[in-house]
């Protein structure tokens, strides 16, 4: 069973800008992946190569075991969902979803009665006739959407699909994406530079950085154990400890990184002992943010941010706060 | 604070007065096709007749050579300007390399410089290689200078389609050709009509660079320029300049509401 | 394995420009490229080659060797004349045009709106489109002795200064319609809207913040008019004045039909290549109004005037 999609030492430079630098990858059949990192770091230029929009400078890349460089996009069966969605004004709804099924010569009764039930699918019966002008922000990714649903592709890519979305609705399209790829068993691969929307959403995460893909695995392994710095401070937020201050507390000579909410507040008189470790310093900022506080506090130079629950203490800034974790809650990383 | 106030007087009056300064003369025109004195220019005229307009179209077959030349020539230069503007625009809308502004100012090249030179070198060159004067001849020159105005109505239109709409298009499993039918083609039509129309009211009443190219032909403006220096039936005149005004009126009126969505462009030069 | 990679026999052209952009665009372009380069450079190659002959005196035929003589021809005191007064011509209208179309685009840019633009708009394109011979015709019958301008000068009794204005030595003659201020009146009509929509384009790329933080620092409109919006029209008013300039320069039907028959350089070049059959002298007389437009281009480029064309 060949993998959805295989890249095999591929890069992309443009000129001297190496955008995709060696990059060796499977993505597995009805795996939804992600794509994450900062902008600039490689991922939309990735996703361009599965499209077709852009070829390799060099290595192999194959999807579902045939061989992709060359081949331009309308020879793939591979569809995106844009970013800027990329409708087509001079056309109604309808047609935009039918563009693909026309394009193949499927005839006009079958291919408007396809369009209706991929609408149907994304929540939008109804809005056949209509033009994408007359859409909502949330409309128009839907339709794009049913756009490339409706070819049964065997990879749906999808760039940054929710990055033109408030948050609410952000959340509630998150769901539905989930959804609808467990219901269509279709490989999703899209590309975000938001973490959360990577953690919450994909089976596996590919984290890029400078070209290169600096750490893959389920968004657990990923968020858990951070092989190197830029993962742990570009995956959530993360306390990232000097090899010195790590040996002291728990972990090896290495940088290590410590989740804030791994942290908890040290009991009276409390060092170590038990697979604990203690350190105490002033507290130097307090956030108040519902659900939890953030307290940082300054260990002789070494910040430490812990994500505390609400209503666990009342703490003022400049007071003195012993704080304790778990020895196996520390990672060691890669120095980078 | 008066951030913004509002028009003076002054400035109504001499913006006011510049249009009418504008539009008179082309009032008069007209006025003076309807004047029953034809020996000369009086003011007021003596009186008011339709006369004028049946003599041209029964008396006067001298004009319906000229009228049919013209716009021979000016479908057939806009045709090809139609082809090679869009062509252009299609090249230099997404293309980076070095030496594209210039190749840009290649294309206005014909309207900048003055009529006189093109009909001039045009000329010469049929000379060297001695090319008789034909229909064809009036529009090689035509075309050259009609290029730029569809050029430039494309590439405006061109600049506002989105990139990301073609690789939709070719995601979707269009190739080039079929792309260009489906996606970009109906987004540009309207542009391409203006630039047409255009392109057609300027050859339509091109006579600077045509005397050079037509040789013993004469189009519609030839017609008239040979009037203007040898007048008979001056009235005449008129009613056909009365027709050149309508027939070039209609197109640009026209292409200006199939581009006014966008940012003007027919004006970027004539 | 099935078509995961949908085979297509169609397209084998489309898909060799795809992979190959450039190609695509260099055969986009080549068809115009070629129009332009043969048809365009390559006459106006063939007219500067002219130049380089001479015509013989005796035989009235044109001697194809390379020669300067022609250009010697050039640079005679009457030949001179005639490209001064051309010079001086196109000048005036350039500056005349220029003061006439900046309240005309200014009124269009900062205070029309809606309908009133639209109005504007088309009232300026009209004019710009409509027949350049229509145009020179209405003149000819605007200037003319019994003509209106003659009619309205006496209803206002103001006969006494329309002949005092044409009895002004060199400016003047029989009638406006035989005199330089008519060939300029004329000029400066045909060509006026060439500079009012570069100048109206500049000026609606002035920013309204820019105007308001200028009266926000305590600049008067005056001030601001000064030293914001006008050095910003500028681009404009010069992008406006190559076509005012350049036109001016060639044209050769203006001068033959308002005017006092004094040649310029168009009327000069029309009646070498036509009566006188004198091609070489033609081309050299063209050279002229090129190099004119060469420097004087170098010099808008220099001063920005291209984004504003």
């Amino acid at each position: 069973m060949p993998a959805a999609v295989s890249f095999q030492h591929v890069s992309r430079h443009f000129g001297q800008v190496k955008a995709v630098d060696d990059v060796s990858l499977d993505i597995a059949e009805g795996e939804f992946f992600a794509m994450l990192g900062p902008s600039g770091s490689g991922k939309t230029t990735c996703l361009r190569l599965i499209a077709g929009f852009e070829q390799p400078t060099s290595g192999h890349i194959e999807i579902f075991g045939e061989t992709a460089e060359g081949l331009p996009p309308y020879k793939r069966n591979v569809n995106t969902v844009f970013q800027d969605y990329a409708l087509f004004p001079h056309m109604t709804v309808g047609e935009n979803v039918a563009y693909g099924l026309m394009i193949k010569g499927v005839a006009r009764a079958e291919r408007e009665a396809k369009a209706l039930e991929a609408l149907a699918m994304v929540k939008l019966k109804g809005f056949d006739q209509r033009r994408p002008s007359q859409l909502s922000g949330g409309q128009r990714q839907r339709v794009a959407l049913a756009r490339a649903l409706v070819n049964q592709p065997k990879v749906l890519l999808l760039d940054e699909p929710l990055g033109a979305l408030d948050l609410k609705l952000r959340e509630q399209m998150q769901e539905e994406l989930k959804a609808l790829q467990k219901q269509l068993g279709i490989t999703f691969v899209f590309v975000t530079h938001d973490q959360g929307e990577a953690l919450s959403m994909a089976n596996r995460v590919a984290i890029f950085n400078d070209g290169k893909i600096v750490q893959a695995g389920s968004p657990a392994d990923v968020y858990e154990r951070p092989c190197s710095r830029f993962v742990a401070d570009f995956v959530g937020s993360s306390n990232v400890l000097p090899p010195d201050f790590a040996a002291a507390h728990g972990g090896t000579h290495a940088w290590t990184s410590l989740r804030p909410e791994k942290i908890r507040i040290a009991a009276a008189g409390e060092t170590r002992g038990h697979g604990q470790f203690a350190a105490s310093g002033r507290v130097t900022s307090v956030q108040y943010q519902g659900a939890i506080t953030r307290v940082a506090i300054d260990v002789n130079g070494t910040r430490i941010a812990a994500a505390l629950p609400a209503g666990v203490a009342d703490i003022q800034e400049g007071q003195a706060l012993s704080l304790a974790w778990a020895a196996d809650s520390l990672v060691a990383m890669e120095p980078a | 604070m008066r951030s913004e106030p509002g028009a003076t007087l002054p400035l109504k009056a001499a913006a006011v007065g510049g249009l009418l300064f504008l539009h008179i003369p082309l009032a008069l025109i007209i006025l003076y096709a309807f004047t029953t004195e034809e020996k000369s220019f009086q003011f007021p005229p003596p009186g008011l007749t339709l006369h004028w307009f049946s003599v041209a179209w029964f008396d006067r077959p001298d004009i319906w050579g000229p009228l049919g030349l013209s716009v021979q020539v000016a479908v057939l230069a806009t045709l090809i300007a139609l082809v090679l503007g869009t062509l252009a625009a299609a090249a230099l809308w997404r293309a980076t390399f070095f030496g594209k502004d210039s190749l840009s100012l290649l294309f206005i090249l014909p309207i900048a410089l003055p009529g006189i030179i093109t009909g001039i070198a045009l000329r010469s060159a049929f000379d060297i290689m001695s090319i008789p004067f034909s229909t064809w001849t009036i529009v090689l020159g035509h075309a050259t200078f009609c290029i730029v105005v569809v050029y430039n109505n494309a590439l405006a239109r061109f600049r506002r389609l989105s990139g990301s709409m073609i690789e939709a298009s070719m995601d979707l499993g269009a190739n080039g050709p079929q792309t260009f039918r489906h996606v970009i083609l109906p987004q540009i039509a309207s542009a391409l009509l203006a630039g047409g129309m255009l392109a057609f009211a300027l050859s339509f009443d091109e006579v600077i660079v045509t005397t050079f190219t037509a040789g013993q032909q004469a189009t519609l403006p030839i017609w008239m320029l040979n009037e203007l220096i040898r007048p008979r039936q001056r009235p005449v005149t008129n009613v056909v300049a009365l027709i050149v005004i309508a027939v070039t009126f209609l197109p640009i009126l026209a292409a200006y509401y199939l581009t006014r969505e966008g940012e003007h462009t027919g004006g970027s030069g004539k | 394995m099935s078509a995961a990679v949908a085979n297509s026999s169609r397209g084998g052209l489309s898909d060799f420009f795809y992979r190959n952009s450039g190609l695509l665009t260099l055969a986009l372009l080549l068809p115009p490229l070629l129009w332009i380069g043969v048809v365009y450079l390559g006459s106006l190659f063939a007219l500067l080659l002219q130049s380089f002959y001479s015509l013989d005196e005796f035989s009235g035929l044109v001697v194809h060797e390379f020669t300067l003589s022609t250009y010697e021809q050039l640079f005679t005191a009457t030949n001179l004349t005639i490209i001064l007064r051309t010079a001086v011509m196109a000048a005036l209208v350039t500056v005349a045009s220029a003061i006439v179309a900046f309240p005309i685009a200014y009124y269009a840019a900062r205070y029309a709106r809606g309908g009133w633009k639209a109005l504007f708009y088309i009232a300026v394109m009209m004019p710009l489109w409509s027949s350049y011979l229509v145009k020179v015709y209405a003149w000819k019958l605007i200037l003319a002795k019994e003509g209106i301008v003659t009619w309205v000068a006496d209803k206002l009794h103001l006969g006494w200064l329309l002949d005092a204005l044409l009895s002004v030595p060199v400016i003047g003659g029989a009638s406006l319609s035989f005199s330089y201020i008519g060939t300029f009146i004329v000029f400066l009509y045909i060509w006026l809207p060439y500079m009012i929509l570069p100048t109206q384009a500049a000026l609606e790329r002035v920013p309204k913040n820019f105007i308001e933080a200028s009266a926000d620092l305590g600049a008067s409109p005056r001030q601001t008019f000064r030293t914001v919006i006008l050095p910003l029209a500028m681009p404009g008013v010069i992008a406006g004045s190559i076509f005012t300039f350049s036109l001016t320069l060639g044209d050769y039907i203006i001068p033959q039909i308002v005017g006092n028959s004094r040649p310029f350089i168009g009327t000069t070049v029309y009646a070498l290549q036509g009566t006188a059959g004198d091609i070489p002298l033609a081309a050299a007389f063209t050279v002229v109004p090129v190099v004119i437009m060469g420097i004087y281009l170098m010099i808008a480029r220099r001063l920005g005037a291209f984004d504003a064309l």
